[in-house]
């Protein structure tokens, strides 16, 4: 017999994972579909950075919240409160640093600028050219590779059936009836009332099979991890431009990112590293901190982002399907995945939330998409 | 690293790996009017069984000779050879292969340069690694691989203790027990996890290669004449004290390698211990290239897909020797040919009929002594049983320190895959890359999670391929110069 579901839920990334917790809650019967393992796209890939400083401006109240998730996580997820600093090298860095960190702070974030000095007192490890700098005390980060084990957990624990190694290979709405869709997994089909699509750099690919042509472009972000050196550095380290992420986990490891382009497409399965732009990253990190210099990398990885052109989420119902919803495409989604996550499961069954959604109608032509029948 | 254009390549073929089937592969293909560049991290070509260190004169010995031999053609050759070069990274743009490397420091602490060479085609020729069976006590001080021993008596000319345990299982049991004897060692027993009659019913398929088979008795016979202890079917199960005073305890085994409870068990006083259950291929290369692997369920191990030419499934990358399934330092140079020759072919250097007859000839030695190679390589796979018996407090992951209780934990959990596993413990994440205990790990995820082998999967090929130093890449830069993109969206 086929099992029925209030919400399918396909893709258990940060986004799908946190929307099926609270669809479970609000008491709907929810499965989420996961193609691979929990955890095994961006959310378990990514650098673990939790910083405030390099979110976006309009979403600064989701990171806030999100933020606060993932300290209330804790050890599970290695959450560690670092603070971390964002550095401006020369006087055009200096003024992009001074104009966006103001803006942040009074979208919430507790950011404050130091002199260089004050800097040095709390950081001596990192180089002295820095000419201007800012600080935010609760930015910090987890191990973003426990992501998937941390939220297959929190799933068992809310009893909500997760399929893992099952990818969506067809989804369509189902004609008369009760409507609702029958989404065709390889070993058999389910049917669900509403679904979400949660995919990360998929997603388009599967509201392709509803028939909505989703512009949703990826990027091929790099992370590099060395062996454990001694300890030198406890906050995080930044960049005026956002392009560094740099931090040393507790087990001395240095970990670093910044969004510099590996290779790849998510449909060939696999991105792969650039080692051109590997070195700029690299170097970028060396010249923030110059003790870096004589530690061995031992592995470095890429991951798929998915955006839109206007850097927004895409957060609300699927244009043209009814009942379908996609989440995707935010920015900073690592920390803010556990705030939208929720947001968007409320709004499925009609309950308004404190902070707006992000309509994805706004990102498609305006001839209306076509609806695919089963 | 300045940039280059596609279709412009240094070479026509580069290879990574200068041991038999790397060497004899770029001598082949200088033959063919292939431009070459061999690679090698180690200090000289050879690979493993000719492995020679600097400074260090080798004794009159017939391998050795051979090794001499190999590198005399591989110098006359003409091809490029590059040795003290770390291989980090392997991308392929457009139709050329981009082979990123790291050259040994001029000075020790000094980092190293950084060197890239382009080519049409790429042959993968990195060889194998060792598989260990986790054990009580295995990353203990005078613990060594057998694999790792050879290397030591081969090219450092030094003994691994004066007073060895040799353990394990496949053809190095012998090589390494009878190199410590000749040596001036004395071996205090050869433990064979192996019984006598499997090494008969390996028989028929050695039979391809008599020479070598008469060579393996002849070990044997002399570890004999020198009263060495030989057990069959045994198995060391842990080393215990600190070296050079170490006790290790040998326990009887089944056909699957496991101890039945209350079987009794040996002690031996030593104060070093080589221990290796066989080779594994070296896949880290190839998988990182992008190549298809399957499971190879008599050999229990991972391994390139390639065809009868040694062509995998991605344009112009070929691999050969073990690192595309063990079959021995003898198959390995013929291997090594027919991969020269497929890249010929492919690069228009031969025509159809003359490369078909070019590289018959190499196929049939190949297969011949592949079939023996093959042999060894399955007498080496132990069954799980040995897994099985694990206790839950042995390290498996001796990098990163995690033991068995930790994995089974992380299965318990839901994990299925060596990608989880990795992810979610860390197991295999250290600066071994996997190396020592990846094995041990895929064979412990299928016990607990009751999977094959083959459905536990392999880990993402990822850079670099050996631990690269941070500053050595990163080099002597102006911050002017770093390519900062566009900031990202405010
Ligand atoms: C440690 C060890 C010792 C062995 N000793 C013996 C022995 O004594 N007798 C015997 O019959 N068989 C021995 N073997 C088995 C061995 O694999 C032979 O069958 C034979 O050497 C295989 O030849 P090959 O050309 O395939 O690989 P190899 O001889 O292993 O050559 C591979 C070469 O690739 C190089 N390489 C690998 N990765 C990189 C990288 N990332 N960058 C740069 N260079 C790289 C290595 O330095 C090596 O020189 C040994 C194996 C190992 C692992
Ligand atoms: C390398 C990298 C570094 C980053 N660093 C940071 C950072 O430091 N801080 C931060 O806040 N953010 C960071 N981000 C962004 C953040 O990781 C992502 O925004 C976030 O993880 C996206 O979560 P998601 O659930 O939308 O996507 P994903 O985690 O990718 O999840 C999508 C899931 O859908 C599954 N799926 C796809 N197709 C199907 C199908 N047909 N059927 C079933 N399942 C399917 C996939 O297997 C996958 O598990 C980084 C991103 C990357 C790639």
């Amino acid at each position: 017999m086929t099992r029925r579901y209030d919400i399918a839920v396909i893709g258990c990334g940060i986004m799908g994972a946190t929307a099926a917790l609270r669809a479970a809650q609000n008491g709907m019967r929810v499965v989420v579909i996961e193609r691979d393992a929990a955890g095994s796209g961006a959310s378990g890939v990514n650098a673990g950075t939790l910083s405030l400083q390099i979110k976006r401006v309009s979403l600064m109240p989701y990171a806030l919240r999100g933020h606060a998730w993932w300290r209330a996580a804790g050890d599970a997820v290695g959450f560690r409160e670092t603070g971390s600093c964002t550095l401006a090298f020369d006087a055009r860095e200096q003024a992009l640093l001074e104009e966006r960190m103001a803006l942040k702070r009074e979208a919430g974030a507790p950011i404050e600028f130091l002199t260089p000095r004050e800097l040095h007192a709390r950081e001596p490890a990192i180089t002295d050219r820095v000419v201007a700098a800012s600080w935010c005390a609760v930015d910090g980060h987890a191990d973003s590779s426990r992501t998937g084990v941390y939220l297959r957990a929190l799933l068992r624990e809310a009893g909500v059936e997760t399929r893992e190694h099952a990818g969506a290979t067809g989804i369509a709405s189902i004609d008369g009836g009760d409507g609702g869709f029958r989404i065709d997994l390889p070993g058999g089909e389910l049917r669900a009332r509403r679904v979400l699509l949660a995919c990360g750099a998929w997603t388009a690919d599967v509201a392709a099979r509803l028939g909505v042509t989703l512009p949703i472009r990826v990027r091929v972000n790099t992370v590099s991890v060395t062996e454990p050196g001694p300890r030198r550095l406890s906050a995080g380290v930044g960049h005026a431009t956002g392009l560094l992420t740099l931090k040393q986990k507790s087990s001395g490891a240095w970990l670093i990112g910044g969004g510099w382009q590996g290779r790849g497409s998510p449909q060939e399965g696999r991105g792969e590293v650039v080692a051109e732009t590997l070195l700029g990253n690299w170097r970028l990190a060396r010249f923030a901190v110059p003790s870096l210099a004589h530690v061995r990398v031992i592995r470095c990885w890429t991951g798929f982002e998915a955006w839109v052109d206007d850097h927004l989420p895409l957060a609300g119902p699927l244009p043209g399907v009814p009942d379908a919803w996609v989440l995707a495409c935010v920015r900073g989604g690592y920390t803010i995945g556990p705030c939208i996550g929720p947001l968007v499961a409320d709004a499925m069954l009609g309950r308004a939330g404190d902070l707006p959604l992000f309509d994805p109608a706004r990102v498609l032509a305006s001839s209306a998409p076509a609806t695919a029948h089963a | 690293m300045s940039a280059r254009r596609d279709d412009q390549a240094d070479c026509d073929l580069a290879i990574l790996g200068a041991g038999p089937a790397g060497a004899a592969a770029a001598v082949e293909a200088t033959a063919l009017g292939l431009r070459t560049v061999v690679v090698d991290e180690a200090a000289a070509a050879g690979g493993q069984v000719h492995a020679i260190a600097p400074g260090v004169t080798p004794l009159p010995r017939d391998v050795d000779r051979a090794g001499d031999a190999m590198r005399a053609a591989l110098a006359r050759s003409g091809a490029d050879c590059r040795t003290g070069r770390r291989v980090w990274h392997l991308e392929r743009h457009g139709d050329i292969w981009r082979v990123h490397a790291l050259a040994e420091p001029s000075e020790p602490g000094k980092g190293g340069v950084a060197e890239t060479v382009t080519a049409r085609a790429l042959l993968i020729a990195t060889g194998a690694v060792e598989r260990h069976l986790p054990f009580p006590g295995w990353a203990r001080p005078g613990v060594i691989g057998l694999a790792a021993a050879t290397r030591l008596l081969k090219a450092q000319r030094l003994l691994p203790g004066r007073e060895v345990l040799v353990a394990g299982a496949g053809p190095l049991l012998f090589l390494v027990a009878k190199t410590i004897v000749e040596a001036g060692g004395r071996v205090v027993a050869v433990i064979d996890a192996r019984r006598r009659r499997d090494w008969f019913a390996a028989l028929p398929a050695m039979a391809t290669r008599p020479d070598l088979v008469a060579r393996g008795l002849n070990w044997r016979r002399e570890l004999l004449a020198c009263r060495v202890p030989i057990l069959h079917g045994h198995r060391l199960a842990a080393v215990a004290g600190d070296a050079p005073a170490l006790h290790a305890e040998v326990v009887a085994i089944d056909r699957d390698g496991a101890a039945p409870s209350g079987g009794a068990s040996v002690a031996f006083r030593c104060d070093a211990v080589c221990v290796g259950y066989g080779l594994l291929p070296a896949t880290d290369a190839t998988r990182l290239a992008g190549a298809t692997h399957r499971f190879d369920e008599s050999c229990g191990a991972w391994r390139v897909d390639v065809d009868d030419d040694q062509r995998t499934d991605r344009p112009r990358l070929y691999a050969a020797g073990d690192g595309a399934g063990i079959a021995g330092a003898a198959a390995a140079p013929w291997a090594g040919r027919v991969a020269a020759c497929a890249a010929a072919r492919d690069l228009g250097a031969l025509d159809a009929r003359a490369h078909g007859l070019r590289a018959a000839g190499a196929k049939r030695s190949r297969d011949r002594a592949a079939r023996f190679g093959a042999a060894m390589a399955r007498l080496a796979n132990v069954g799980d049983g040995a897994h099985a018996g694990i206790a839950a407090t042995t390290l498996v992951c001796q990098c990163e320190r995690i033991d068995r209780a930790a994995i089974d934990a992380a299965v318990d959990a839901g994990c299925t895959t060596l990608n989880e596993l990795r992810s979610a413990t860390r197991c295999g994440m250290g600066p071994c890359g996997g190396r020592l205990c990846e094995d041990a790990i895929a064979r412990l995820a299928a016990l607990r999670t009751g999977r094959t082998q083959a459905g536990v999967g392999q880990p993402t090929g990822r850079p670099p391929l050996r631990p690269v130093d941070l500053d050595a890449l990163a080099g002597e830069f102006d911050y002017a110069s770093l390519p900062i993109g566009t900031p990202a969206p405010l």
